[in-house]
């Protein structure tokens, strides 16, 4: 069971979430000028990277609040935890988080990537 | 026969305690500390199973729980019966009952001991080929005899009485294993006051040491003071929780692993009332160190499996730890230096001992193992064995430098013990499970890990370091930098050891013999032998996988603990290929067979999921309702009277209801308080028809659709204030639509200023339905004008009811004029009283889903989720009227998609059979044609289907492709019972199309 750092929470079990699929999906902002396949595209076309991606989490069994994060989908590692709305890090940047495994110290290295905390008021 | 093979002195049992043991009818003794495989040893019985598919003798192999061979059924009384257990692991205790397990009638005599000799009907995969024809005889005839005959213990068939726990902790360190590596790694983080677990499957800690006797390396000042000390200064850390008896059984993602602590088991039965009989703990560890040691190999040999034979390191723990002479005449054979302690410390106790060693010369043991009087036999392999129940023979030969055999065949040699030894396998499985990397080591000829994603680190023997000195001072490392402190140059482990020869792999050891006796075999518990892996690859399999599905080797409760590396090797050899290059396959949980009580735990029976009751529950309860499950609620079903069927509940039900009055609990359903400055503004964009006119004190219905089209709820929305709004939702829709409102405003309209709270339990909501409906209700409520002018249909009063404050809204679900009542839950019992005895004397009657469904129904109103399915749009079910023309709403441009639009799209009908009585059976496909041939086109489902007694007949809402253009067609409808209904389409409105009744 994965463990995921709310940013207002804190880390939790993956049982506490829902995954809502991948993140920075634009919904149209005039829908009724959209073609059907910017449309179709918006509803059904979705990435399944090997490697980083971008997806939403909502932390459903505890505060509510949705969120982003960058996950990588051989280790299932998270490499960044964001909020909504905020522009996605570039996967350079997060592909050099991904841990040494390779190192010897990586058996004693921490099990997380902290998120960017989320202070104040909701939106 | 009296514990006839117990040493006089020496070993971990308490020769002061003899217990009482049952094993197939047979009464016996041990001792205190005694497993049931150590027991049984003690008194000389080394046949304990038949084998799985060829019915063979067998012995036990090993003394932990590795074992594949010495599995037994374990009967506790009072239903609890556990088979499959390895003897190796049952702690014997006063009145234990064991049974052997696939045998009949007897161990010593089996009649399916007849599969052996007629093998050659059976190899590997013949169950793929042999029982195809015909095809009816599978199940009748095959299946159940290949049950009968190839199999393991019997399932118990009552209930479980015991009681199994899970603990959920976290810790610091995680340290699995309490041998030398695992009591050295928890000390060191211990002491630098990290959190620990320390977990070891034994009763006691000390791993390996409670088995070395001093000859392969004594820890100073003594291998048992050692683990003692250290089990002390554990006890005296408060952050250190050490588990015995407790199976590190899986280790998943992020450091989260499962331990299966045995808390009673060696125990006699009623010993513990206040205990769980399992308990399973669920870990997450910042890290873990994997100091869970090596397993020892067998050396596949023509004749391997009689009982007798066992691993080396078996035999000298049922000496050194049980006090336990497994045989007088012992013959070890080994290809590296371990064995030689077993046979030097077996001499030592008594027995005779030679050692066959494939090696030319053996390293600094054998001249200890010479003086020990143990003959030594070098560069010689044993070719063959002998003997029915036990092993009173082997047959040996010399080999060259090729591996070949040399000089003379075969020469017996009487014994009644040989012990095995193929060399180690570091027990790589929880850095396997925890998606670890292996790496084939050449000098120990085995894998050991490689690179780990997670956090953690395999120390010892399961990191391939089979030496003392380096598991205590690995280990001791390992722990001080897995609680976070520095490491420090090496702590001060004495450990005396002898400098180990290399190992010389033979993976399958030659042998002269041929035809049905030669049997070498690799996978014992599965009946695998050298041969059946030759024909997986004659097949033309080729992947590691497949062959193991093809032969079952590595499979069943042992996992292939002790096959798995023999297998790779002859694969690899007989492909003519490396070891590393077949790969291995994968590693799984649980490590060790777990209960399903323990995975379970408090979850089952009325504890298995949330029950949700209403406050009318108990009411319900008293007056003899039938429950339905609507998600996690409980709802009343139907009222029946006494004599009365559902049918004829029901009847009476919706004939009250239209007649005069009938009262509903709708507490279920979901209710979402709306607020904020653009409450107003959002419902106009979730909805898809208009809210920014609707005055406070009026509802409307809603209808939700998905942003691809496709209705996903609906309800009825009050508005209280300009800023708030009351909104309802279906039963089981209501997590799901609270979620789904506040997906929309946090993530794609984070600008709108709207909160949304569930308020489903903070009301009772009472439906009070039927012409006289106002009749009953008026005479309880206080400050609302009930005049049907003043209070019309689709509006909503606060005021009180029955002295407590309620909304009254004015709407319907069955076409009668209705009125909910809403007050706050606790009140819900005394209102719904007040109704009730206000009803009387109009003829109340409380009625059930049913009844609402078949209401509703008569009016053509669609439950989403039973009329739609996720792929249904408001004109598929004739709803187009309360779509918006103007502006953008969650689905308006899904709607637009072509095929959205297609005339020919299932739509809502209604269905009346033509035989007025027949009930249509709810998702029978209808056909258009029903003398098409098959398969015929299938244009529509039917979605509801009810006997109505007002309109005195059956009726139907059915999904029809081109729906709407096929009323008054007939089409046909094939029924479960094999007959075809005809049927013809007419409009879904069956009652009071106009409405009137609804305004009354």
């Amino acid at each position: 069971m994965l463990q995921i750092d709310c940013p207002f929470c804190g880390p939790r079990a993956e049982i506490e979430f829902r995954c809502g699929g991948e993140a920075h999906i634009a919904r149209p902002l005039k829908p009724e000028d959209a073609s059907d396949e910017t449309w179709r595209d918006y509803l059904f076309q979705r990435k399944s990277p090997k490697g980083v991606h971008f997806e939403r989490w909502v932390h459903s069994h505890g505060c509510g609040r949705w969120f982003n994060a960058a996950r990588d989908t051989v280790t299932d590692r998270f490499l960044a935890i964001y909020p909504m709305g905020e522009k996605a890090p570039s996967i350079e940047e997060l592909k050099a988080r991904l841990p040494d495994v390779g190192s010897p110290r990586h058996a004693y290295a921490e099990n997380r990537v902290a998120p960017e905390r989320v202070e104040g008021e909701r939106p | 026969m009296s514990q006839s093979c117990r040493t006089p002195e020496g070993g971990r049992v308490d020769r002061a305690k003899p217990i009482r043991f049952t094993f197939d009818g047979k009464s016996y003794q041990g001792c205190v500390g005694d497993t049931l495989a150590s027991a049984l040893l003690a008194n000389g019985v080394h046949l304990v199973g038949r084998s799985f598919k060829y019915h063979r003798p067998r012995g036990i192999v090993a003394a932990g729980s590795e074992e594949p061979n010495a599995l037994v059924q374990v009967e506790m009384g009072g239903g609890r019966s556990d088979p499959n257990t390895r003897a190796t692991v049952v702690e014997l205790f006063d009145g234990l009952n064991a049974e052997s397990q696939n045998r009949n009638p007897s161990l010593e005599r089996d009649v399916g001991a007849v599969n052996d000799a007629l093998s050659p009907l059976f190899p590997a995969g013949f169950y793929y080929k042999t029982f195809k024809w015909p095809a009816s005889a599978w199940h009748k005839v095959y299946e159940p005899r290949i049950r009968e005959a190839a199999g393991l213990g019997k399932a118990p068939t009552e209930g479980d009485p015991d009681r199994y726990l899970h603990r959920h902790v976290h810790c610091e360190v995680l340290v699995v294993g309490a041998g030398p590596a695992g009591l050295a790694a928890a000390l060191a983080a211990g002491r630098s006051g990290a959190r620990v677990i320390l977990v070891d499957e034994n009763p006691e800690l000390g791993g390996s040491l409670l088995m070395e006797s001093g000859t392969l390396g004594r820890v100073e000042p003594g291998n048992l003071a050692f683990a003692r000390r250290a089990a002390a200064d554990l006890a005296a850390m408060p952050e250190v929780r050490v588990l015995t008896r407790t199976t590190l059984t899986g280790y998943y993602d992020y450091n989260y692993l499962t331990a299966l602590e045995r808390v009673t088991d060696h125990l006699p039965p009623g010993s513990g009332p206040d205990l769980p009989r399992q308990r399973l703990w669920r870990i997450r560890a910042r890290r873990v160190v994997i100091a869970t040691g090596a397993i020892e190999r067998p050396l596949v040999f023509v004749g391997n499996d009689r009982p007798g034979v066992m691993l080396a390191s078996a035999g000298r723990a049922y000496l050194n730890r049980w006090g336990v002479l497994p045989g007088r005449d012992v013959l070890v054979f080994t290809n590296n230096d371990s064995a030689y302690a077993a046979a030097i410390d077996l001499a030592r106790a008594g027995a005779k001992v030679t050692l066959a060693d494939v090696r030319p010369h053996a390293g600094a043991l054998a001249s200890e193992a010479e003086a020990a009087g143990v003959a030594l036999r070098p560069r010689t392999v044993v070719v063959d064995t002998d003997g029915r129940l036990r092993v009173q023979r082997a047959y040996l030969s010399e080999i060259d430098g090729e591996g070949r055999i040399v000089g003379a065949l075969g020469q017996p040699l009487p014994c009644d013990c040989l012990l095995m030894s193929g060399g180690w396998n570091p027990n790589v499985s929880l850095h396997s499970q925890a998606r670890g990397l292996l790496v084939f080591d050449d000098s120990l000829a085995a894998f050991v890990p490689g690179e780990a994603p997670q956090p953690n680190v395999s120390v010892g023997a399961c990191n391939g370091d089979l030496s003392f000195k380096g598991a205590l001072e690995g280990g001791a490392e390992a722990g001080r930098l897995a609680a976070g402190a520095e490491a420090k140059p090496g702590e001060a482990f004495g450990a005396n050891e002898p400098e180990a020869a290399p190992l010389l792999p033979l993976w399958l050891v030659p042998s002269d013999r041929e035809g049905l006796r030669a049997k070498a075999f690799v996978d014992f518990q599965n009946d695998v032998t050298a041969k059946d892996l030759g024909v997986a690859l004659t097949e033309g399999l080729r992947s590691i996988e497949h062959i193991k599905r093809f032969t079952t080797t590595g499979m069943g409760t042992d996992q292939g603990k002790t096959s798995n590396v023999n297998a790779l090797a002859i694969v690899a050899a007989k492909l003519n290929t490396s070891v590393p290059a077949v790969g291995t396959t994968t590693f799984r949980q649980p490590y060790v067979p777990a209960t399903f009580g323990a995975m379970v735990g408090h979850s089952k029976g009325p504890l298995f999921d949330v029950v949700r009751k209403t406050p009318i529950h108990d009411w319900a309860e008293a007056e003899g309702a039938v429950f339905e499950d609507v998600g996690t609620w409980k709802r009343a079903w139907y009222f029946p009277k006494a004599g009365e069927d559902m049918h004829a509940a029901v009847r009476r039900e919706c004939k009250a209801v239209r007649e005069t009055c009938g009262l509903f609990d709708a507490s279920t359903l979901g209710k979402i308080d709306v607020q904020g400055p653009d409450a107003r503004a959002f419902l106009n964009r979730i909805y898809t028809n208009a809210w920014m006119k609707l005055p406070v004190g009026q509802c409307r219905y809603g209808l939700m659709l998905r942003d691809d089209g496709m209705v996903m709820d609906d309800g009825v929305t009050a508005c209280l204030k300009d800023d708030r709004f009351h909104m309802t939702t279906t039963t089981g829709g209501a997590p799901r639509v609270l979620a789904w409102l506040e997906e929309w405003l946090q993530t794609e309209w984070p600008d709108l200023k709207v909160y949304c709270t569930s308020v489903t339990e903070e009301w009772a909501t009472m439906a009070l339905n039927g012409p006289n409906a106002r009749e009953v209700l008026a005479p309880l409520v206080e400050g609302i004008d009930m005049d049907a002018d003043a209070f019309p249909h689709m509006h909503w009063r606060s005021g009180k009811v029955a002295g407590v404050p309620a909304r009254i809204f004015r709407i319907s679900f069955t076409g009668e004029t209705g009125f909910e009542v809403n007050v706050p839950a606790g009140y819900g019992r005394h209102v719904w009283g007040a109704i009730w005895a206000s009803g009387q004397k109009h003829g109340i009657v409380a009625y059930g889903t049913e009844t609402m469904h078949v209401l509703r129904a008569e009016k053509g109103y669609v439950i989403v989720g039973q009329d739609t399915d996720g792929t249904v749009t408001p004109h598929d079910l004739g709803m187009s009227w309360i779509v918006k023309k103007q502006g953008d709403f969650v689905g308006r441009r899904g709607l637009e998609r072509p095929d959205l639009k297609r005339d020919d799209r299932k739509q809502l009908v209604g269905l009346l059979t033509e035989d007025p009585d027949l009930v249509l059976d709810e998702g029978a496909q209808i056909v258009a044609d029903p003398s098409e041939p098959v398969p015929m086109t299938m244009i529509g489902h039917v979605t509801s289907s009810y006997d109505s007694p007002d309109l005195g007949r059956s009726f139907a809402l059915a999904l029809v492709a081109g729906g709407k253009t096929r009323k008054g067609q007939t089409l046909h409808v094939p029924q479960l019972d094999g007959s075809v209904a005809a049927v013809s389409v007419v409009d879904p409105v069956f009652l009071d199309p106009e409405g009137k009744r609804l305004h009354g």
